[in-house]
């Protein structure tokens, strides 16, 4: 099973996001970015399986602006064997839609074969949740989602567990399929030291986006991104019924 | 070569985040990279730990092992016996990350590190195949046994001493403020060989196991800092040891200490700039919020001006470290000299910028609950051990007064 693996560079999940001036999105230049938490998983999840000999090769995809490659890289230096990064300009990297991604992931996976997608189950920067799902519908494969287990299936299946309200829920898949993996599938391991120094040599392979043929136009349009409003100072009250006369006057409680 | 391919040739600047006290301004990637992962380490696997450790006393074995398993245990031996391959420069990044985690702990593993190295660069063969793979694991942790009751600064009067039996050495003395001493199980001991030559030429180097007959540890100390490994004496009577555990050649062991400490002395200065970063963070977090007369403490010019200069001191610090690493890299030959003014510089000045902060965190700063506390007392050591900072200043001028001057008249 040859698995490809999307890997996001997304805004980190420590860094305390502040909107632009100009309402036109959040501030992204000069602050801490990382790879999306949840495709770290599927990563991790992909690199595991190939280490219980089910999968042959795990390869990481990106499609970002030039430093999406560090994403990469550090994918590499935690178990992915190659990667593909799809180029585009960090302009059209910010408008870009899950549509566009998957659009992307699906050329990829024609042209080089594979026999599963493993992303995360959303980027903590949009969260979106639909590269995954559109992914499936494209390629008009089956979809995990939302995994929190995944093992052989047995006669090319895969079984799949995800939490749902009150109990696990589980599947059986018929490889090839895609899977999107939520936070309690495994705990992704650390990139060590020759690790690192490994994936330097490690092939990385750059894709311009007009090569794909990919039409990456916004389908939509963004008019305006707002803090979340302040919360306001409250009031005192002289006593107890004063308290319950305020709550009528403000509806929360029926007079 | 032009001055200008030179500058054309500058350090390439990476985004992430942000302020002029960024660990990683002027970091190539590779280093970049290596600082990221050890500072993920840190993060995750030591700080919300650093209250337990100090408390317990104890070195955390199952850290330790993770460390090991990241590459952490012998970053600058070389690759074909487990070590990682990479430089000081590496090194003092990786320690500095790991001390905003735990100094004590980071130090610690600077300490292994450098008896790793001892063993890789001076070590036997056999030896070397049979115990690095294993120290690069933290499966076996090394101590390095330098200081005596009665031989502090004055190393080259150490006691101990080594009677040639056969195929044994038999040892007796013993050696003071051991670091991971009842823990480890690698002694890397300095010692006089009988009838050698008086002073540092009669000096040579043994690897001692723990467990080795004659062999016995004296209480664990009661210490200010530095308490998440323990500190005791070791006591050699009649110890016998394999003359196949020697490392380097008869005469050579105060080379070998000298050369391990200025390895050390760049790792100790390392890890005091990473109790200084850690500090100006959490006092640039409480100024902000901390408000007294109507106004946050950060609207205070004092706090301000303050604020600057220990920022100053942590980027002076933090650049002569790395550049005293990197000539321990490129093997200068004034590299002594600019790794005790490495040391001194750095431990002296992040001790007061860890202390600046604490008044910064006022009476807050002086709680257990708040951790400035710990890396003031886990740091205050560093102006002691590896050479005391007055050695440092001798070692300068020494070098300064010996030495052919730039312009003579």
């Amino acid at each position: 099973m040859k698995i490809l693996v999307g890997v996001k560079r997304v805004v980190d999940y420590a860094v305390k996001i502040r909107v632009k001036p100009d309402r036109s999105g959040v501030v992204t230049e000069g602050v801490q970015h990382s790879m999306n938490p949840f495709d770290e998983i599927a990563l991790e999840e992909a690199v595991k399986l190939k280490e219980k000999k089910l999968a042959t090769e795990v390869v990481a995809f990106s499609l970002g602006g030039p430093k999406s490659a560090e994403v990469l890289r550090t994918a590499l230096a935690k178990g992915a064997d190659k990667a593909i990064h799809v180029q585009v300009s960090d302009d059209e990297a910010g408008k870009l839609e899950s549509f566009h991604v998957a659009k992307t992931l699906q050329k990829i996976v024609e042209q080089e074969k594979f026999d599963a997608v493993f992303l995360g189950k959303q980027a903590i920067d949009d969260d979106s949740s639909q590269t995954a799902p559109i992914l499936a519908g494209l390629l008009d494969w089956p979809q995990a989602l939302y995994a929190s287990k995944v093992e052989e299936g047995g006669s090319g299946h895969m079984k799949v567990t995800r939490e749902i309200d009150g109990g696990l829920d589980t599947i059986k898949v018929k490889v090839p399929f895609v899977l999107s993996a939520d936070l309690r599938l495994n705990e992704p391991r650390y990139a060590t030291l020759p690790n690192i120094m490994k994936a330097k040599k490690k092939p990385l392979k750059n894709i311009p986006i007009k090569d794909l043929g990919v039409d990456i136009t916004p389908q939509t349009e963004t008019v305006e991104v707002t803090e979340p409003p302040v919360r306001k100072a409250g009031g005192f009250v002289e006593d107890v019924s004063a308290l319950v006369a305020k709550l009528k006057e403000k509806g929360f409680v029926k007079a | 070569m032009l001055l200008r391919n030179v500058l054309s040739k500058g350090l390439r600047v990476r985004n992430s985040s942000s302020y002029c006290i960024r660990p990683s301004v002027g970091l190539e990637r590779d280093v970049e990279d290596v600082m990221e992962a050890a500072n993920q380490f840190a993060k995750k696997e030591m700080y919300p730990k650093m209250a337990e450790w100090d408390k317990k006393g104890e070195l955390p074995m199952d850290v330790l092992k993770k460390a090991g398993e990241m590459g952490f245990g012998a970053i600058y031996c070389k690759g074909d016996h487990g070590g990682s391959g990479l430089s000081r420069l590496h090194a003092s990044v990786i320690f500095e990350q790991l001390s905003m985690g735990c100094v004590s702990t980071a130090a610690y593993i600077s300490i292994h590190n450098m008896c790793a190295w001892m063993l890789d660069t001076y070590g036997p063969d056999k030896l070397k195949e049979d115990l690095l793979p294993e120290m690069a694991l933290f499966n076996k942790l090394g101590s390095y046994c330098l200081t005596e009751p009665d031989a502090g600064s004055d190393a080259a009067s150490i006691r101990t001493t080594a009677t040639k039996k056969g195929d044994y050495y038999v040892v007796n003395g013993s050696k003071a403020f051991i670091s991971g001493a009842g823990t480890s199980d690698n002694y890397f001991v300095m010692m006089r060989q009988d009838g050698a030559a008086p002073g540092a030429k009669g000096i040579f180097c043994l690897m001692i196991e723990d467990g080795t007959e004659g062999f016995s540890y004296g209480k664990k100390e009661d210490k200010l800092g530095w308490n998440s490994q323990p500190t005791r004496i070791l006591t050699f009577e009649d110890c016998k040891v394999p003359i196949t555990n020697q490392i380097g050649k008869d005469g050579f062991g105060f080379n070998i200490a000298m050369a391990g400490l200025n390895g050390g002395r760049v790792n100790i200065a390392s890890c005091s700039l990473g109790a200084a970063q850690r500090s100006m963070d959490l006092s640039i977090e409480h100024l902000k919020c901390r408000k007294q007369f109507g106004k946050t403490l950060s609207d205070f010019q004092y706090n301000q001006f303050k604020l600057a200069e220990l920022a100053t001191k942590l980027v002076t610090s933090r650049l002569i470290v790395r550049a005293a690493a990197e000539q321990l890299d490129n093997d200068d030959p004034e590299k002594v000299a600019l790794c005790a003014m490495a040391k001194l510089h750095a431990t002296d000045n992040c001790f007061e910028v860890v202390n600046g902060a604490l008044q910064m965190f006022g009476g807050y700063g002086f709680l257990k609950d708040y951790p400035i506390q710990q890396y003031l007392r886990d740091i205050r050591v560093h102006q002691i051990l590896e050479g005391t900072n007055e050695m440092m200043r001798l070692l300068i001028s020494r070098d300064l007064l010996t030495k052919d001057i730039f312009w003579s008249s």
